[in-house]
Formats: C-alpha cells, structure tokens, sequence
C-alpha cells in the first residue's frame, strides 16, 4: 500500500485542463486542475445519464477505508473508449486516476481507469 | 416481343438477382455509436444531388459543451458576442454549467437539467448527431439528443410571418414552437438552404449551454452543403435584434455519413436520472 493513498500529480494539471470536456457539465468550477491516483475496490458502478458514478472504497495505511464518488461523462461518450454497462462489480480492483473536487471532499472526475487486467481506459474526451 | 429481346430481359432479371446478392450482407447489430470520422480526400465520392438522407456525426465536434462551435465561452476577445443592452441582462441571469461563467450543478439554473426540451437552435449545439430521412414534401431530422425530431418543409410553402409572440401564417396567428417553423429550399443541387422562425421566448430557452441568450424572434438560417458522398457541410447563422446587434455565424460543422445500421444508445434526458444523479453528487459537490 502506498504511503499515502492519493498520490497528487501536480505536473499533468496545465495539460489535462486545457481541452473542454463534453456532457452534462465541464466541472470548471467542480473540480480542481490536480490529479490523483485511487487504488481500491469497486462499490458500485451506476451506468446513467447525465454522468455515469463508479463508487470506490479506498484503504488507507491506517486501515480506514475513504469512500470516493467518481464521475464519468455520458454512456455515449465513454462506450467508444471501451466502458460497458456490465463490466463492473463490487470488489473488482480498479485503479483511477482523478481530478478531485475543488472543495476537498472524496469526489473527482474519471481521467482514466486501470483495470484488473491491466487494460487502461479513457475518458472518451481527452483520451 | 421477339426472342432476342426475351433474351436481353432474362439476362438483365440475372443480373439484377446477382447484383441483390452480392449486397445482402449479413445483418449485424453494430456498436451503438457513431465511430466514422472525415473521410480522406482519396476517398471521396461526388455527392448525390438533392438528397442529405443518413446518420450524420461530427463525433467530439458536435457536443458543444463549451459553447456553440465557432464561437466557445472561453472569455477570449474574438468569441465576446455583440449582445444589446437587452441580451447582455438577459445573460447575466443565466447560471450554466459551462463556460466562463459556470456555477455548480447545485446553484445552475440551465432549463436542460430539469429535462426541458432545448429548444431550437439550441438542439444543434449540444451532442449533436442525426438521422435524416426526406421525401418530396419535406425533411424529417432526428436528433440523438433526448430523442427529438424535426420537420423541415421543402414541397415550396412561404415562410412564416413573425408577429408578437409567434407567427402569422395565411392571416392567421400560431404559436411559438420548440423548433419553429422551418422551410427549405435547394440553393443548387448540393445545398440546401434553411430558414426557421417562431421558435419559442428567452425566459424559455437558451442558445447553448453556457447561457448564452436566444429569442423568439430569431431568424435562424442553416446551409447543408453536401461536399462529397460523405461529408455535410452543417452551417448556421442567427439574426436575433432582440438579443444581438447583428446577425452571426455560430457553428460550421464537417458531418460525416455513417454506417446506417448503428442502432444508437439512447441519450435520453431522464428527470429520475437526473434526480439520483444529484441525490449521489449532492453534498460532495457543495
């Protein structure tokens, strides 16, 4: 387990932040221009408009689990990047890389998901 | 008939038999999303006349989230719109989810999080994609966003009067619509030209999703200039006095034909949907 479980990398904000996302909203003032990395478990996965949810329970060094909320674009704009409405269930490891909320609380927006077998996905936008 | 010609017409039945053929392909259920991007000049067909029928898709192009495409809300000079005093007030009452002036989904006040139509020409800048299907009266646009249509008149009709509060037709008074009232008509035999007025008021409406202003009384003209057998030219440009100074471009769009078998996903704007969306998002977001 990592020191800490949410490593920030700072450097990728300029780069990340630049291209105009699609859907429900841009999250301009929602999420901050950082990312961060969750290395946990699935809790749930909700495929809906306007922004499919992945729940995330992540453990900590102290053995506290964190509960983080991460927001995908639309089933329309994340299918083409290889999402599907059953590739999820709860417990499956996974590994996302965010923008976390501006206001500091465990909610981010998805850059990209690793999944158990290695497979990278993006976000349907950027990458 | 004589036996030559009995002859010329059996081999022509085979031929056209072969011909079926050959083209039936095996039905298969495609990946329910526009994938075909433009096509490479190699590659391109002359453009069938009179005709812009198909599944039409500039991919990431068309969202529009940012704002319509020529002009995105990004607070740069060359994108300021010539608002009147009006439209500039009626702008700052506006609460969007994107651009400069974005609030949080728990403070906007977009009439599309609450599931209203969008009205026109606001459909054509948001996740834009269509299917088109015409005949020799009229153009049917079905849009992949929320599930909408759109008639587009093309058999010669006037266009409608615009009056106080909707339109004059033959003397008499309509009301504004969601989409207008909408007529067409063949500039040459690759562009089709259209004009939609009557489209519905500014307290009902927005232009695109960062709250920029539309009224009804704008007059909206698109140009569908077919390029080649894949590509369609998507223009248009809005003459609204109420809202803007002068009239001007908002998108231009390069729209490539898909494969016509795609069975899209549904984008449909669910108030339930959009409920549980705020229940979860709720607090994390304030």
């Amino acid at each position: 387990m990592k020191k800490t479980l949410i490593a920030v990398a700072g450097l990728a904000v300029a780069l990340l932040t630049a291209v105009p996302l699609r859907g429900h909203h841009s999250g301009l003032t929602l999420f901050s221009q950082t990312t961060a990395t969750l290395n946990g478990a699935v809790k749930t996965w909700v495929w809906s408009n306007p922004h499919v949810l992945l729940t995330v329970e992540v453990k900590g060094e102290d053995g506290q689990t964190a509960q983080w909320l991460v927001e995908l674009q639309a089933p329309n704009t994340i299918y083409p990047a290889g999402f599907r409405a059953n590739m999820f269930k709860p417990g499956d490891p996974v590994t996302v890389t965010v923008n976390p909320s501006a206001n500091g609380r465990p909610f981010g927006r998805m850059v990209e998901i690793v999944l158990a077998d290695g497979r990278r996905l993006g976000d349907g936008v950027r990458n | 008939m004589s036996r030559w010609t009995e002859c010329l017409l059996g081999l022509a039945l085979l031929a056209s038999v072969n011909s079926a053929a050959q083209d039936k392909t095996p039905a298969t259920w495609p990946d329910p999303v526009p994938t075909r991007g433009p096509v490479a000049d190699k590659d391109r067909k002359p453009a069938p006349r009179r005709t812009i029928a198909g599944m039409w898709s500039a991919l990431r192009l068309g969202n529009q989230s940012a704002g319509v495409h020529l002009k995105p809300n990004n607070g740069r000079p060359e994108n300021e719109l010539p608002y009147t005093p009006y439209g500039r007030q009626v702008y700052g009452t506006h609460k969007p989810l994107e651009g400069v002036n974005s609030v949080s989904p728990l403070e906007t006040n977009d009439p599309r999080v609450k599931c209203e139509p969008l009205g026109f020409p606001r459909y054509n800048h948001y996740d834009l994609g269509i299917q088109v299907f015409q005949d020799e009266h009229k153009i049917a646009m079905l849009y992949n966003y929320d599930t909408r249509w759109r008639m587009i008149w093309t058999d010669g009709r006037s266009l409608p009067t615009l009056v106080d509060g909707g339109v004059e037709i033959d003397g008499q008074y309509r009301e504004p619509r969601w989409f207008g009232y909408s007529v067409g008509r063949w500039i040459d035999d690759y562009t089709l030209e259209v004009v939609t007025v009557g489209t519905m008021p500014e307290h009902r409406v927005w232009l695109d999703n960062t709250g920029r202003p539309i009224s009804d009384r704008a007059r909206i003209t698109e140009r569908f200039r077919r390029l080649d057998v894949d590509t369609l030219e998507w223009s248009e440009t809005i003459d609204d006095p109420k809202i803007y100074t002068r009239p001007w471009e908002t998108m231009r769009l390069p729209m490539t034909l898909q494969d016509p078998r795609i069975d899209l996903m549904t984008r449909y704007c669910s108030p339930v949907e959009i409920e549980n969306y705020n229940k979860a998002v709720g607090d994390a977001a304030r």
